[in-house]
């Protein structure tokens, strides 16, 4: 299996950029800067890479939707916020290979024709913004950012700005109301941040890992990404996995591998001579499967969404089969019931309730009606709101609730 | 009256210099006075709305909104400890009890010397290396009740 991205985070000093230049680092940012802009966005269209903050949306397009001469900067954020439960990736990009993302960053700002740009990294992670910052020092001592890049007619700053807790904050438009100075409430789209972004000016937000494979894609060619993966769903992609697997931890592999054979052969199966019960194959927000709907499902966008549930960040969580799954499904609802930002009534409400139902259910004080009314709930919320943060919500709810239903009901006994 | 110390004051301007709108460094500058006064007080956010030219009311209002700005005195070292799923999987709970034993307090209430106090939280990115709980700008992860208790001690020493 081809390494992009975790190619070197083992190598002993990679996050110097002594050793990341030794390994042929800055190479690509060379190489991008003697290319024409627009030459550099096709590269990356090319490639097929989408975005690996959750949406998958194709990078290349979406930075092609950012309109040139405005008479406005435009601004490159790199997503470092990393709160989806279960996503543990961008984290060890930025502790383990920070000049990679730096040189993703510089490659990126230079095909937008961006002079400043910013890593929102969550408060949380204070520590690994400690050496990102570090890494950001040597670039500017080499010249790899500055006034000059690479001696070359391109000016670029890169700034760190920490968060200060808040999951809603990864949602892009949140993300940019933050870096604002304003409490984080996601803004109504259209007008998109392409367009009206951080100060009302052209805004291009991508991930951390999405910023890391571009120095391959433009040091390899696009071709050479492409010829990567499945036909919809191109190059590697990493997964972090926990919960109950023998090997937890990142692993890259290329679109399009077996998740079974992942959670086998990658995280080391299910310990202790146990069952697999179900996986959360993306993060907390996307639906659960049951083990018996793993077999034959592939880890790409389009092979996730048909088996019904998603790929999202990549944050799997593998739950055995002395899991109680309303105790499972309880611990999510919490979770978005307290990162509502408070700004929709649907969503705002909907998790409160829901978190509240499910609580009642687990305590054994929970009615069989309940376990409809959650379904209810969601339905009340899909759809209706500003931010994707209450459909998060509903897909846990609606798949934990209907593929484990006599779980719930047990619970509810005879009342 | 509070004000930032001197090096507060060098750290205030810095961050100044990386926006292009004064108001992009509110919260980084909220960071550091919660680093400086230990949590944003009315006074502080008095403080800082003076500094910058806002209503204490608008400060307060954004900083009410970040979980990680204390609202009201937290102890000295303030552990956030994670009741996320994989956290949740991997036995948190035991750790959790262990911390309430070692401390006596409550979450959100602060030891009786002032050093001390904690919280749960939500996923902090260590599902991997699960539970795992923050104090202060470092991580500890794999925990068990027994290392909560060794790393409770560690500090109570500091
Ligand atoms: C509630 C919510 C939370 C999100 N959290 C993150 C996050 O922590 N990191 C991230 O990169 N994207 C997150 N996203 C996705 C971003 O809105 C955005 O799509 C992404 O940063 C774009 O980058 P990409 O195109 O490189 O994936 C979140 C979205 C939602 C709705
Ligand atoms: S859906 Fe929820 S989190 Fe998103 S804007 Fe509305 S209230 Fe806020
Ligand atoms: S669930 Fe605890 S760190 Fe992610």
């Amino acid at each position: 299996m081809t390494r992009i991205l975790l190619a070197n985070i083992d190598k002993p000093e990679q996050a110097s950029i002594v050793k990341y230049r030794e390994r042929g680092g800055y190479k690509a940012l060379e190489k991008a800067l003697a290319m024409d802009q627009a030459a550099v966005i096709e590269e990356v269209k090319a490639s097929g890479l989408r975005g690996r903050g959750g949406a998958g949306f194709p990078t290349g397009m979406k930075w092609s939707f950012v309109p040139r001469n405005t008479g406005k900067p435009t601004y490159l954020l790199c997503n470092a916020d990393e709160s989806e439960p279960g996503t543990f990736k961008d984290r060890i990009l930025m502790e383990r290979d920070p000049h990679m993302m730096i040189e993703g960053m510089a490659i990126a700002s230079y095909a937008l024709n961006c002079h400043l740009a910013y890593i929102y990294i969550r408060g949380e992670y204070e520590f690994v913004a400690n050496m990102v910052q570090k890494a950001l020092d040597e670039a500017y001592e080499a010249k790899m950012l500055g006034p000059s890049v690479m001696g070359k007619d391109f000016a670029l700053d890169i700034f760190v700005h920490l968060g200060q807790g808040a999951y809603i904050c990864g949602e892009e438009t949140s993300l940019i109301e933050s870096l604002e100075g304003d409490r984080g409430y996601p803004r109504i789209k259209p007008p998109f941040p392409a367009t009206h972004g951080f100060l009302a000016s052209p805004t291009v937000v991508n991930n951390v890992e999405t910023l890391c494979a571009l120095p391959w894609i433009i040091q390899n060619g696009a071709a050479a990404y492409a010829a990567i993966g499945t036909e919809k769903s191109k190059g590697t992609k990493l997964f972090s996995v926990s919960g109950h697997v023998s090997k937890p931890g990142v692993y890259e592999v290329d679109l399009g591998y077996p998740l079974v054979d992942f959670i086998n052969n990658e995280a080391g199966g299910v310990p202790n001579g146990r069952k697999l019960k179900a996986v959360i194959p993306g993060g907390s927000s996307v639906p659960v499967m049951t083990a018996a709907e793993c077999p034959g499902v592939l880890l790409d966008y389009e092979s996730l969404l048909k088996a019904g549930s998603m790929l999202g960040s990549g944050g799997m969580i593998v739950l055995d089969e002395t899991t109680s799954m309303p105790e499972t499904l309880s611990v999510i609802a919490d979770f978005y019931a307290h990162e509502s930002c408070g700004q929709c009534t649907p969503c705002r409400e909907g998790t409160g309730w829901a978190a509240k139902i499910l609580k009642n259910i687990v305590a054994g004080k929970g009615k069989r009606s309940d376990v409809d009314l959650l379904l209810k709930i969601a339905d009340m919320m899909e759809g209706k709101t500003i931010c994707p943060l209450a459909d998060a919500d509903v897909m846990p709810i609606r798949s934990f609730v209907t593929k484990f239903r006599s779980e719930f009901e047990a619970l509810c006994g005879d009342n | 009256m509070i004000e930032f110390s001197e090096e507060g004051k060098r750290r205030y301007q810095t961050i100044l210099s990386h926006y292009p709108d004064k108001r992009a460094a509110l919260l980084p500058v909220l960071t550091l006075a919660q680093r400086e006064f230990g949590w944003i007080s009315q006074e502080v956010a008095e403080y800082i709305g003076k500094l910058m030219s806002y209503p204490p009311s608008d400060v307060l209002s954004v900083a009410t909104f970040y979980t990680m700005l204390h609202k009201k005195p937290a102890g000295k070292h303030h552990i956030d400890i994670c009741k996320n799923v994989s956290c949740w999987l991997m036995g948190v709970y035991p750790c959790i009890d262990e911390i309430k034993r070692q401390l006596g307090v409550e979450k959100r209430e602060v030891t009786a010397d002032g050093k001390f106090s904690w919280d749960v939280t939500e996923c902090l990115g260590s599902c991997g290396t699960a539970p795992a709980m923050q104090v202060g700008d470092r991580y500890y992860e794999n925990l068990t009740p027994a290392r909560v208790a060794e790393i409770i001690e560690k500090l109570r020493n500091d």
